[in-house]
């Protein structure tokens, strides 16, 4: 396939010939997992905060457990336990009805993994947030007798955001980087991508300045991802902060 | 649950106890050696210091550890063999280690994210107090060794906990890069032993740990020094 002596614009040519369309997909993978990842994580923030602040005693004690377990263990230690727990579960309540054992699709459980890891923190990000809102509007919807579910959708939702967002914010970024851990499961996401074609450039005895500028396009890439998060979430803030009193 | 495999391998899971705390140590110290400069060039500095400061910030929070790992060991680590000078050079078994990368890495990146927080907390020192400092005549160097630099380490100090718990969740990262740390031995038992759960559960367990002693022992910094409000 490649020379020793091709050059770095052939190596990152889209095509068999170079690694560009590799590296494309695996921003693809990333930006999919980490979305998809968030999305998982929001959705169990928003049970967990809920669960936390008006469950009962059973209820906000397996939410403490479960935000403080995840976030005391680092990332990595999470996601290899959490993948082979999973996959070895779901398996065996499979053989238990008389499956056979699947091979776990890399790409669901990154998703699952990095969720569960992600709704430990929104979790909190998310408590708090309720907890800032002035008790008086959450009062007055309820003098309006609306009830609980309407009052959260019409109420708590929107008036927690504002002070959920540099949250949040922060928690896409941690998707994002986080999702690169995928990688150690053999997901082929940005990070591995490159890991791989570093490793052909190695093996065919390629420039080793080569693999500079893999590793540098990589991180570009995801700098680039990160930069217009921020860019985002600047003006989402701006648009859920409309009608506050601004600071002066 | 087997745990006959402890009794065999607990001196590989004790030293790598003994990296990751090493890890640990030397990358918080070298990376806060950089942080403090970093954060007053962008508080403080002319604007010839105060952007490059900021874009090695913004590049280091904005890119996964991870890649930073690798562009270190697989990238600049194939480049130093290709020098022969290196390759003589009494530096040379370090330069082949990947401890020694994993501890660059992790001081550039501990460095980014403490130097932005320095950057809040050099602003965060009320203004009146520079400026009475000023006022009775110290000079530059004098009023940021006596007042803005121990005011703005106050300021810090509540996050400081925190922000060394995350670089301690962060330093399992170096087994992929060859480092025998906690999490490299727990890797080498669980291919040897063909064990999953138990190596992984009790390494969480030896990260709880460690993050629960970090925390009294940041507690109890916090409680030595007097905070009036």
């Amino acid at each position: 396939m490649l020379a020793a002596s091709t050059s770095i614009f052939t190596m990152l040519s889209w095509g068999d010939q170079g690694y560009g369309d590799e590296i494309a997909l695996g921003t693809l993978v990333t930006l999919q997992v980490s979305f998809l990842a968030y999305l998982l994580g929001f959705a169990i923030g928003l049970v967990g905060a809920v669960g936390k602040l008006a469950g009962g005693a059973i209820t906000r004690g397996a939410f403490n457990v479960y935000t403080t377990l995840v976030r005391a263990v680092p990332e990595l230690v999470l996601i290899l336990l959490l993948y082979y727990a999973g996959s070895d579960s779901l398996n065996r309540l499979l053989g238990g009805v008389g499956l056979g054992p699947v091979r776990i699709n890399a790409l669901v459980a990154g998703i699952v993994v990095l969720g569960f890891v992600q709704g430990a923190y929104q979790t909190e990000v998310i408590r708090a947030a309720i907890q800032a809102i002035p008790i008086g509007q959450i009062e007055a919807a309820r003098a309006y007798g609306m009830g609980p579910l309407l009052r959260f959708r019409r109420v708590v939702l929107p008036a927690m955001l504002p002070f959920a967002i540099p949250g949040l914010a922060n928690l896409w970024l941690n998707a994002t980087k986080d999702s690169a851990l995928i990688s150690v499961v053999g997901l082929s996401e940005l990070a591995l991508t490159t890991k791989q074609a570093a490793g052909y450039i190695k093996y065919t005895q390629g420039n080793p300045l080569y693999l500079l500028v893999f590793y540098a396009l990589t991180a570009a890439i995801y700098l680039a991802i990160s930069l217009a998060s921020n860019q985002f979430f600047a003006w989402l803030e701006r648009r859920t902060r409309r009608g506050q009193r601004q600071p002066a | 649950m087997d745990w006959s495999w402890l009794l065999v391998y607990y001196p590989q899971l004790l030293h790598g106890l003994w990296i990751t705390l090493a890890l640990l140590v030397l990358s918080v110290f070298f990376g806060m050696l950089m942080a403090v400069p970093i954060g007053f060039a962008q508080a403080a500095g002319p604007r010839w210091l105060a952007w490059p400061a900021k874009a090695f910030c913004t590049f280091i929070r904005g890119t996964p550890l991870l890649v930073q790992i690798w562009f270190f060991y697989y990238g600049l680590g194939i480049l130093f063999p290709l020098i022969p000078e290196l390759r003589t050079s009494f530096l040379w078994p370090v330069l082949r280690e990947g401890f020694f990368y994993a501890v660059v890495a992790f001081s550039l990146s501990y460095a980014g994210y403490e130097g932005e927080v320095m950057r809040g907390a050099f602003l965060g020192v009320p203004k009146g107090e520079i400026e009475a400092a000023r006022a009775i005549g110290m000079s530059p160097f004098t009023l940021v060794r006596r007042i803005w630099f121990p005011r703005a380490v106050r300021l810090v100090l509540p996050t400081l906990a925190g922000e060394t718990v995350g670089q301690l969740k962060a330093t399992p990262l170096a087994f992929t890069i060859t480092v025998m740390d906690l999490m490299g031995a727990t890797n080498m038992i669980r291919q040897n032993t063909y064990r999953t759960y138990e190596p992984l559960m009790l390494v969480a367990l030896f990260y709880m740990i460690i993050t629960f002693i970090m925390v009294l022992g940041f507690n109890w910094l916090e409680r030595l020094v007097p905070q009036k409000r």
